[in-house]
């Protein structure tokens, strides 16, 4: 009987330490996508201001609320524009930064097919 | 005269990438929280400096014409220098209410700098770990927000109220 209470005990221990991490890695993840707006190029895990101290709150409060963490950058991106996450959605004042490297890369491909398909044809000739 | 792709490829980019800079060069990057004029205030709850049994909501402030919410505290040298616009628009003008949130803040202190320079102020809240300042989208203090009875947010003023910034007010309430 004392043994089973041992193990139960150890059991809800390491269940407890193991979800806490989860959750701080992904209250993390958050952090790291979240530019702290009062600093110069940190973001809100790097940063110990006074800003970044009240967002991780804010956040914390959310995640236990059980909002996701698109929510989570919506209800941010509502109070403070786009400028406060480190990843931009995709709008039509960006479309070219997200388009532009897939299109330079189809475009650099076909170069490079006529290239050598040229220099092959005056190989043969 | 035969002019090579390659050229004409190397020549649009080039004219290209002048643009993008160029746009980039005539766009204003200081950051302001300006997006929020336009948008409601989100619900919030706000318990009084002095009695935690009180509190306003966003329902409080749809009875007043409009609103004057200005987060403030103690420690904020700036928050001084607005001191005499916030007692010039309570005193002078009656259709704005001006509600002030104090932030992070000792009450102690908060109530001596109010007895000192004055209470400007229809209703005194505290935000004592800064979560409602979020709400408001504010990110450093003083900070000023004039909303209309629908709680629509007509100015932003971030930093201190001066002058031209108070003259804009009333100019707003009229």
């Amino acid at each position: 009987m004392k043994i089973s209470f041992f193990l139960l005990v150890v059991y809800a221990l390491i269940t407890t330490k193991t979800y806490s991490s989860e959750s701080q890695n992904r209250l993390l993840e958050v952090y790291k996508n979240l530019r702290c707006l009062v600093c110069q190029g940190q973001s809100i895990a790097d940063s110990n201001s006074d800003f970044a101290a009240t967002i991780k709150l804010v956040v914390e409060d959310q995640f236990k609320e059980g909002k996701t963490e698109d929510e989570i950058y919506k209800f941010l991106m509502n109070k403070y524009g786009e400028w406060i996450v480190y990843q931009p959605t995709f709008n039509k004042n960006n479309f070219l930064l997200w388009v532009l490297p897939y299109a330079v890369l189809i475009f650099g491909g076909f170069i490079i097919f006529l290239v050598v398909r040229k220099t092959k044809r005056n190989k043969v000739n | 005269m035969k002019i090579s792709i390659s050229k004409i490829i190397i020549f649009s980019f080039t004219i290209f990438l002048l643009l993008v800079f160029w746009q980039g060069l005539k766009k204003d990057n200081n950051y302001d929280t300006e997006n929020l004029i336009g948008s409601r205030i989100s619900s919030f709850q706000l318990i009084e400096i002095n009695n935690n049994d009180q509190y306003i909501s966003e329902e409080d402030l749809k009875k007043n014409k409009f609103t004057l919410i200005n987060f403030f505290a103690s420690w904020c040298a700036p928050c001084r220098t607005e001191h005499k616009y916030l007692l010039n628009l309570s005193n002078k003008n009656k259709k704005i209410k001006i509600i002030g949130i104090n932030f992070k803040d000792k009450k102690k202190n908060a109530i001596n700098f109010l007895n000192e320079l004055g209470n400007p102020y229809n209703f005194v809240g505290k935000d004592i770990n800064g979560k409602i300042s979020i709400l408001f989208g504010i990110y450093g203090i003083p900070e000023s927000i004039l909303v209309d009875s629908d709680l629509t947010v007509i100015k932003k003023i971030v930093g201190p109220i001066d002058k031209v910034q108070y003259n804009e007010i009333l100019e707003l309430v009229q």
